[in-house]
């Protein structure tokens, strides 16, 4: 797509949008209900009257040809992975290999009742163990628990981990450290556990403040929550010097695994001194990203931890027996005197697991390897080809050096000179056919862009992407109100969210009746 | 590329790693394979499972054996809906972000409150958010829960309570429903909140309007979970003083799948509209006065607001909300209210059946509407064995979450559990019971 100015509004602009409630016209149906063939008692008889609801909700009423077209509508005003470059920096848009859905759909997984019999589960089970053992494998830490739904469930996991891990030893601490670069969702989580956060500083080269870091470690200190690489794409190498003063005053040390595609097979946060770490599925594992979800946050864990890890934990255990049978099975333990307790109901999201287990399958661990590598390479070479164009002095790097999977740009020289935002820059960028990269964040950057182009990218996919940047900063010296006024040509262009939070309009409203 | 970059190895990229940190050899993992192979691995695994097509099932608790329609499938496996990440840029997000605010009204809907919010993770950790919302609501740390809630709910609360220091006092059951007086007993001028959950965990329809004026003397929020699929015949949390309504969405155009993902709904009265955790979409325009959807109230959340964000919730589970959407669309008013009675009448039939087992009595009489509880005289695994080899998973046992219910068995009817399948399920327990209650059959002991 080229630069597209003010020429007229797409066809898709002129679409009425309305929403399936406005579709409704009362009789009209798709689905056809099976006769009950039971006695037909009426309600009242069977729940008594004050229980019962007296109308129907008004949910739509619209019959299948037409419900089908009507999300069809939907789904071509959202641009996707499939559909275009994503280098949303953090969320790791990888390919999702459609074998995963394939399998994830295969009766054996998607119709097991959650409360089957466990002798009745074993090849899901087997599944969620193998997993837990490969995820251990690459974590290198002994211990995994499957069960939180999302990275930021994980980190809620951690820190009651935490809470339970000082309790157990009877001691009080009150404080998390996170570095002033840490996702959004660490000090919520923080702050759900019931902990006070206190942030570190980062040093000149991107990594946390060696000193800011001393000056803050305490006996009141219960975890450091990190991610390394870090948010600005950056390996701290003052690790095993953290991960050594918070060991000294008993606090755990807590791995933010949003980055983890940058390190499998290179490095591994149990090494690197954690007790603690959560895994994205739905970033490195490449489970689809769903528009917002699904995902799942397994967590690994190191020996001190695993007494409290939640329940229940997916265990392999001994046959007794007489030898005939098989020599180990699969089960739940439940028996967990230390543990945390459930996080969520039954198992976690197995759906998720089934198509993560696939992807390590397919890869292998030679795979793993070589994604992490081909993600490394294709996030400095970016970074490069951008430096070479008029990037280079526009957009700089936030911290020049060898970046990991993803880089931080800023655009303050930009704004300066002329006088468009990030903001700007990623809307335009939408008017060329690409998901912009993160932006704003992290915060200490001015004007932040944050790009993690990932492995599954070609190398002509990133040079179109250089090139449109460069695009962009070429017409925005012409005449920057071009950016200021886009996007152009997508479904809608820039929105009032501002009315959105102040007049909140958050469901339809319809007539009585 | 390397050239472009300046080195002269994919290696010299991860030297910033230090040296003591590498890992230094190939990942102890098996070696990559082809993608038929894959498929046969997996698919040996799956066959290892008795799984709700190669058995009758009975089993509930939470989620059910509904029948998905094949356009919520269609539908969901768009890449335009499968590929995307969170809608942080909503020129491009329309189709997502319309079809939340499409969610939130169906859910407003269904609950009877003015707001819901886009999606959280699942029932359980749904129910710990609302616990989470009433303590920032009142400023009080004390939350009363009915013991006929969800077991895995409870303990969720109580997990997520350790966390944010509330307490929790548990109210015991009288005949299959929250023991009245003694929640009343239970509730003081410190609850936060109390919890019920109707239809309870046993299947009975609790009384919520009545059981909530308790709570509401206090000035202690009414927090129910509830079963959206029942919600075309029973009346609504909003309806019966619920302040906040929550629970499992499972039942709503989500597969089984071992238990997730699905998706946790939660719906509020008014006053909590600053105080509700996970997304919510909204209605604007953009500048040239069109309409459209953002990500609204996002002060709320963990992005913006870091620490004091009023949840930390991130990616949640907006596929399966679609799903559920698409489900809700697909029965429409009149197919939803339908699907609901048929439930209730095929639920009475099979509880009225199963009551007439020799050796099988009801747990409790109160009213049901999807599911049922009954006690066997023998014990339960076995009768679930014996079951089992015949084709039929039938219950949940309770005896797993209640110790003093160790006999009990929780029977779950869905649209797909013909009158034939009830009859064989009562015949099938009825020799269960007769063939395990006195002694120990030879399938039991091996």
């Amino acid at each position: 797509m080229s630069a597209q100015g003010t020429t007229p509004s797409p066809p898709m602009q002129q679409d009425k949008v309305l929403t399936i409630f406005e579709r409704s016209k009362a009789g009209r149906r798709a689905a056809q209900i099976p006769d009950a063939d039971v006695p037909e008692t009426p309600l009242e008889e069977l729940i008594p009257a004050k229980l019962l609801r007296s109308e129907a909700p008004r949910l739509p009423e619209v019959a299948e040809p037409e419900i089908v077209r009507h999300y069809n509508r939907l789904s071509r005003r959202n641009f996707d992975l499939d559909s275009g470059f994503y280098p949303l920096g953090s969320c790791t848009m990888k390919h999702n290999p459609r074998l995963n859905e394939r399998v994830a759909a295969l009766p054996g997984h998607a119709r097991l009742h959650p409360g089957q019999e466990p002798r009745r589960a074993q090849g899901a089970l087997e599944l969620m163990w193998l997993l837990q053992e490969s995820l251990s494998e690459i974590c290198g830490l002994p211990h995994v628990s499957l069960q939180p739904s999302a990275g930021s469930h994980g980190e809620l996991a951690g820190l009651l981990l935490t809470r339970a891990f000082h309790e157990d030893r009877g001691v009080e601490r009150t404080k998390v450290l996170t570095p002033d670069t840490a996702h959004g969702t660490n000090p919520a989580s923080v702050t759900m556990a019931g902990y006070e956060v206190v942030k570190v500083a980062t040093n000149e080269a991107g990594g946390v403040d060696m000193d800011d870091l001393r000056a803050k470690v305490s006996e009141d200190v219960a975890c450091l929550m990190l991610t390394n690489p870090n948010t600005l794409g950056v390996f701290d190498e003052n690790i095993e010097e953290m991960a050594r003063l918070i060991h000294e005053v008993g606090g755990t040390l807590y791995y933010d695994g949003a980055n983890l595609n940058a390190v499998m097979g290179k490095s591994r946060p149990g090494d690197m001194g954690f007790d603690i770490v959560h895994v994205n599925l739905h970033k490195s594992f490449s489970q689809p990203h769903g528009g917002g979800g699904p995902g799942a946050g397994p967590i690994a864990v190191s020996e001190r931890i695993e007494p409290f890890l939640p329940r229940p934990q997916v265990v392999r255990r001994e046959s007794s027996g007489n030898g005939s049978g098989p020599s180990h099975f699969f089960d739940l333990d439940l028996d967990r005197p230390k543990s945390i307790g459930r996080l969520r109901g039954f198992q976690g999201n197995f759906g998720v697991f089934v198509r993560s287990y696939a992807y390590i399958l397919s890869l292998g661990g030679d795979g793993l390897t070589e994604a992490s590598e081909t993600a490394v390479l294709n996030a400095n070479y970016l970074k490069a080809r951008l430096a070479q164009g008029r990037a280079g002095e526009q957009l700089p790097v936030a911290f020049d050096r060898h970046c990991m999977h993803e880089f931080v740009l800023s655009g303050a020289p930009m704004k300066r000179n002329l006088g468009i935002k990030t903001l700007d820059l990623a809307k335009r960028l939408l008017d060329h056919g690409y998901h912009p990269p993160t932006v704003y964040f992290p915060l200490l950057v001015d004007e932040a862009l944050m790009v993690e182009p990932t492995e599954t990218e070609t190398k002509e996919t990133l040079d179109g992407f250089a090139d449109a940047v460069d695009q962009i900063l070429a017409e925005a010296a012409e005449d920057p109100e071009v950016a200021q006024n886009a996007p152009y040509s997508t479904p809608v262009r820039r929105l009032d969210e501002v009315k959105a939070t102040r007049q909140p309009v958050v469901r339809q409203p319809l007539d009585e009746g | 590329m390397l050239a472009q970059i300046g080195v002269d190895s994919v290696g010299d990229l991860f030297e910033q790693i230090p040296e003591a940190v590498r890992l230094g050899r190939p990942l102890d993992l098996p070696d990559g394979r082809s993608e038929a192979e894959v498929y046969e691995l997996l698919s040996a695994l799956a066959a290892r499972n008795a799984d709700a097509e190669s058995e009758t099932c009975f089993l509930g608790a939470g989620m059910y054996d509904h029948y998905v329609p094949a356009i919520v499938d269609a539908i969901t496996q768009r890449s335009e809906f499968l590929t995307p990440y969170t809608p942080y840029q909503p020129e491009i997000s329309q189709g997502g972000l319309q079809v939340m605010f499409e969610f939130q009204t169906a859910m407003s809907e269904l609950t009877a409150l003015p707001l819901s919010s886009a999606g959280l993770y699942e029932g359980p950790s749904s129910v710990a958010s609302a616990g989470y919302l009433a303590m920032a609501a009142t400023k009080r740390r004390r939350f009363v829960v009915s013991r006929t809630v969800h077991p895995h709910s409870r303990e969720t609360l109580a997990t997520y309570s350790q966390g944010y220091g509330a307490e929790t006092c548990e109210v015991g059951i009288a005949d299959g429903l929250t023991d009245a007086s003694a929640l009343a007993e239970a509730v003081d001028d410190e609850t936060a909140a109390i919890f019920l959950q109707s239809p309870n965990f046993l299947g009975a329809v609790e009384d919520v309007e009545e059981l909530g004026e308790a709570a509401r003397a206090h000035g202690a929020l009414v927090i129910v979970a509830t079963d959206p699929m029942t919600l075309g015949v029973l009346r609504p949390p909003g309806e019966c003083g619920a302040d906040v309504a929550v629970g499992e969405g499972q039942p709503l155009g989500n597969r089984l799948d071992y238990g997730g993902p699905s998706f946790g709904f939660f719906c509020a009265r008014e006053e909590h509209i600053r105080r509700m955790p996970g997304r919510i979409a909204g209605e604007t325009e953009d500048v040239d006065g069109r309409r459209g959807f953002v990500l609204a109230l996002q002060t709320r959340e963990q992005h913006i607001r870091r620490e004091k964000a009023t949840h930390n919730i991130c990616t949640a589970q907006a596929l399966n909300a679609l799903g559920a959407m698409v489900h809700l669309t697909w029965l429409g008013r009149q197919g939803y209210r339908e699907l609901g009675e048929l439930l209730v009448r095929r639920t009475e039939y099979a509880r009225q059946k199963l009551g007439a087992v020799d050796g099988v009595g009801l747990l409790h009489t109160a009213p049901v509407a999807r599911e049922f509880a009954v006690t066997v005289d023998a014990p339960v695994d076995r009768v679930l064995d014996f079951c089992a080899e015949r084709g039929v998973a039938a219950g949940y046992p309770l005896g797993r979450d209640y110790r003093e219910y160790d006999a009990g068995l929780l029977v779950a009817i869905t649209e797909r559990r013909t009158r034939e399948e009830i009859d064989r399920l009562a015949d099938v327990l009825g020799e269960a019971v007769k063939a395990t209650g006195s002694r120990v059959p030879e399938e039991a002991a091996a």
